[in-house]
């Protein structure tokens, strides 16, 4: 947003929560509404479609055959990318990936990665030699705030979606052509996003919420298991607040984790 | 008994040793090795910013880069930045951007770049620790200083300043946390694990009392370039 728009916009955002409101009328608590779609993309080998109010974002799944790191031999792995590009929001430009758009992509990875949900184990196919790359690839359809939750649910779903491709006698990927095995979600991960604006904390901020706000924390749940964090931003938060937004992740998880559970 | 590798207390930090002032084109620096870490941390400007349209007329822009020498690590690493370090320097900059006044010099850029020379774990932390230093003997004003540490869990117990075996144990939680000093404010924090809020609410306090000795260790490489009488807080 260009930059005169951009401070009128939040100044308002700042009058509103001051008077203990936000623009969308949601509580400060309140979560926008999500809906998942899965099996949206025929070209993908697995997808989902996540809308959290007015965010958008897209995951696609494409598996690869790659070799194993040095100190996990007989484990495959996965790589999540989030792109922001130019048809998401005005303030996008296409080009090299931006920084935001990094960071994003790394805490709803994290999120995935620690919470232990996917058995790398099952994705060998030749240990030492040979295993399945999981490339998760989410691309922001529309940019309304709180890209970070919306990329790690797509992700999650588009995992649960996805079919795992049959292999030829030498190992190779047969296109088009899938196996019944899917991938086990062991557990669910649930990424919740804070941010805090005149010295009070929102939840699921939308995009002139977040040009608003001084300081953002995001955690990542399983159960009430804390799993991963990242603070960001110039402000700061204290130990109280830190564990406030913790509290309240931890009664909101299990909304969240359904609606993962319910999908296919 | 200790059951670390390196015979510490759970509790205890490596060696940490901080000198200012090492690095005479710059207007403020620092060096610092923390057990088997060693960072060099500078700080230029507040200068004009270039491009122009990266200019904020609110306030001074924070360039902080973190970057890892080849050697610094077993296997050479590409000087080329990964996600990885730019990430840190993200959010590492947000961090010092929490501690300086930056409203003071609108439409400038203050560059501030940690090298890390040597590594085992914790590095993060480390080059944080030395870059607020550095932006001290810049004559920065400030609200505060940043003082950073990692703290976690391995092996079944609650450890500061983890190692890099440390790290890499099966339940391990690692978390770095950088607070604005003396007024205690979080203005990083990450993690990765898998823990109960129980467990982790002792690793932050871990993590504060952590950052009260390096706090003690950072005003004391201070004073030594800056000799002062009375209370450093005031």
């Amino acid at each position: 947003m260009s930059d005169i728009l951009s401070l009128i916009n939040a100044n308002s955002v700042k009058q509103t929560i001051k008077q203990g409101k936000r623009q969308d009328n949601r509580a400060f608590d309140q979560i926008r509404d999500l809906e998942i779609k899965t099996s949206v993309l025929s070209s993908a080998d697995g997808s989902a479609w996540v809308k959290l109010g007015n965010t958008e974002v897209v995951a696609g799944i494409k598996f690869a055959i790659g070799t194993p790191y040095p100190d996990s031999p007989d484990e495959g792995s996965m790589s999540l990318n989030l792109e922001l590009t130019g048809i998401s929001s005005p303030d996008f430009s296409t080009g090299p990936p931006q920084i935001d758009a990094l960071e994003y992509g790394r805490v709803a990875d994290r999120a995935i990665r620690s919470a232990k949900c996917i058995d790398f184990k099952k994705l060998a196919i030749v240990p030492g030699e040979k295993v399945l790359i999981l490339f998760i690839d989410c691309v922001a359809i529309n940019a309304d705030g709180n890209l970070i939750d919306a990329t790690e649910l797509a992700a999650l779903a588009a995992i649960k979606n996805a079919k795992i491709p049959k292999l030829n006698e030498n190992n190779e990927l047969i296109s088009k052509e899938y196996s019944d095995n899917k991938i086990e979600l062991l557990n669910i991960p649930i990424s919740f996003t804070f941010e805090k604006i005149e010295d009070k904390i929102i939840i699921d901020p939308t995009e002139n919420e977040e040009y608003a706000s001084d300081a953002r924390f995001s955690i990542g749940l399983v159960n009430d298991t804390i799993v991963s964090c990242q603070k960001s931003k110039g402000g700061v938060f204290s130990e109280d607040e830190i564990f406030t937004m913790i509290d309240l992740s931890v009664k909101k998880y299990k909304e969240f984790s359904k609606k993962i559970e319910n999908i296919d | 008994m200790s059951k670390r590798l390196d015979g510490r207390k759970n509790d205890e930090l490596r060696p940490i040793n901080i000198k200012l002032g090492v690095v005479k084109s710059a207007a403020g620096s620092c060096y610092l090795e923390w057990g088997k870490n060693t960072v060099v941390a500078t700080v230029h400007g507040p200068r004009p910013i270039f491009p122009k349209h990266l200019s904020d007329s609110t306030k001074a822009v924070i360039d902080y880069r973190y970057r890892m020498a080849p050697f610094s690590v077993s296997e050479r690493k590409s000087p080329v930045p990964g996600k990885r370090d730019k990430e840190i320097s993200l959010v590492s900059g947000f961090a010092l951007e929490s501690a300086i006044m930056t409203e003071k010099f609108p439409n400038t850029v203050i560059d501030i770049n940690a090298l890390i020379l040597s590594s085992n774990a914790g590095t993060r932390v480390a080059a944080l620790t030395a870059a607020s230093l550095a932006c001290v003997d810049a004559g920065l004003p400030m609200r505060g200083i940043l003082t950073a540490v990692s703290v976690g869990r391995a092996n079944g117990e609650f450890l500061s300043d983890l190692t890099k075996e440390e790290e890499d144990a099966e339940d391990a939680v690692d978390t770095a946390i950088a607070v604005l000093m003396p007024q205690k404010e979080i203005t990083l924090l990450q993690m990765d694990g898998f823990v109960n809020k129980e467990d982790w609410k002792k690793i932050i306090s871990m993590g504060f009392i952590g950052v009260d000795k390096v706090y003690e260790l950072q005003k004391k490489a201070l004073l030594e370039k800056y000799p002062v009488n009375g209370d450093i807080n005031e």
